[in-house]
């Protein structure tokens, strides 16, 4: 990608993102927001966080893989545990990155 | 009666025990920028425009891909659609204002400002209704603040740490983060699974399509689900 173009993929995302943001805030006095559309935002953080989380600790290098010698996969398991109990970022950032680099080390 | 000042002032304090968790997640867009490429100027505007952290690292994960600006933007539109679920919440609330505060209100709008605004417009009482737009505006320059510092130690930061510590491994533990409140009923999970499963499937898709097709058919899924008679949770 030349530098014009990443240069204007920003600002297209940028626009887009502020577009969404403004969509109802503006048009709420003559538009309101179809039903079927309701429903379908509900599920957009569950289905578009797990679709950002899980290919990128199920995959090594091109292809599904499940064995232990998928080192992500282990790491993101025990992350995964304690993103559930704790909610902390910081602390499932240690301790995946912990986890991970420890993997790293012993194999 | 509250003064302006006074409840811009609730508005921050609101907000200030979320700082924690979005300090890191800023300086990991920030390292994360630098890492994939971008230089300091293009990775602060990326997070003075966009401000919205989940779709920033799929949109540079996107770019290390070497996926074309087409998709890159409508994996950014399909990350940040909840934004206009919040919009419509939080619509009625602004709608005495006039344009000038509407389209920089907007801009502000984030997971955590909106969760803090709509709580004190839904259940302030009277008093929640005062300058209520001040609230908001606490809460969101406070976000916005704390974002792009955070962003900039990042950047900072990248241009010393070595590149083999799989640092690109801190954007799914982020997600987590991000999905375990999202998961709060049966069709919510349905969703999820739904969504993790087809985008690993469709990971080699042309285009880098997977993040896109695998978000739509969970969210299907999670409609599909709470539609069956005697599942509702």
């Amino acid at each position: 990608m030349s530098e014009t173009t990443l240069w204007l993929t920003i600002v297209g995302a940028g626009l887009c993102t502020w577009l969404l943001r403004l969509s109802f805030i503006e048009t709420w006095r003559w538009l309101s927001v179809p039903p079927l559309l309701d429903r379908a935002l509900r599920y957009v953080p569950a289905a578009v966080m797990a679709a950002l989380v899980v290919p990128a600790l199920v995959r090594m290098d091109g292809a599904v893989n499940l064995s232990p010698d998928n080192l992500r996969l282990l790491a993101g398991l025990l992350a995964a545990a304690v993103a559930w109990y704790s909610r902390n970022v910081l602390l499932t950032l240690a301790v995946g990155m912990g986890a991970l680099w420890a993997l790293q080390a012993v194999t | 009666m509250a003064t302006r000042r006074e409840v811009f002032g609730a508005g921050v304090t609101a907000v200030l025990p979320m700082l924690p968790g979005i300090a890191p997640f800023g300086v990991i867009a920030g390292l994360t920028a630098v890492g994939t490429g971008l230089s300091a100027a293009q990775a602060m505007l990326l997070s003075g425009l966009v401000f919205a952290g989940a779709s920033q690292l799929a949109m540079l994960q996107l770019l290390a891909e070497g996926a074309i600006p087409a998709v890159i933007l409508l994996t950014v539109i399909t990350v940040n659609l909840r934004f206009a679920m919040y919009s419509a919440s939080l619509a009625p609330h602004f709608q005495h204002l006039g344009r000038s505060w509407r389209l920089p209100l907007a801009y502000l709008l984030v997971d955590q400002n909106y969760a803090s605004s709509i709580n004190r417009y839904l259940h302030g009482g009277p008093e929640g209704a005062v300058h209520g737009h001040w609230f908001y505006l606490g809460g969101g320059v406070t976000l916005w603040l704390t974002w792009q510092t955070a962003t900039a130690v990042g950047v900072f930061m990248g241009a010393s740490i070595p590149r083999d510590l799989s640092l690109e491994f801190a954007i799914p533990l982020v997600f987590m983060v991000l999905l375990v409140p999202a998961l709060r009923d049966r069709a919510h999970i349905i969703a999820a699974l739904t969504g993790g499963v087809v985008a690993t499937v469709a990971a080699d898709m042309p285009l880098h399509l997977g993040i896109v097709t695998g978000a739509g058919s969970g969210i299907v899924a999670g409609m599909l689900c709470d539609r069956q008679p005697g599942r509702r949770p």
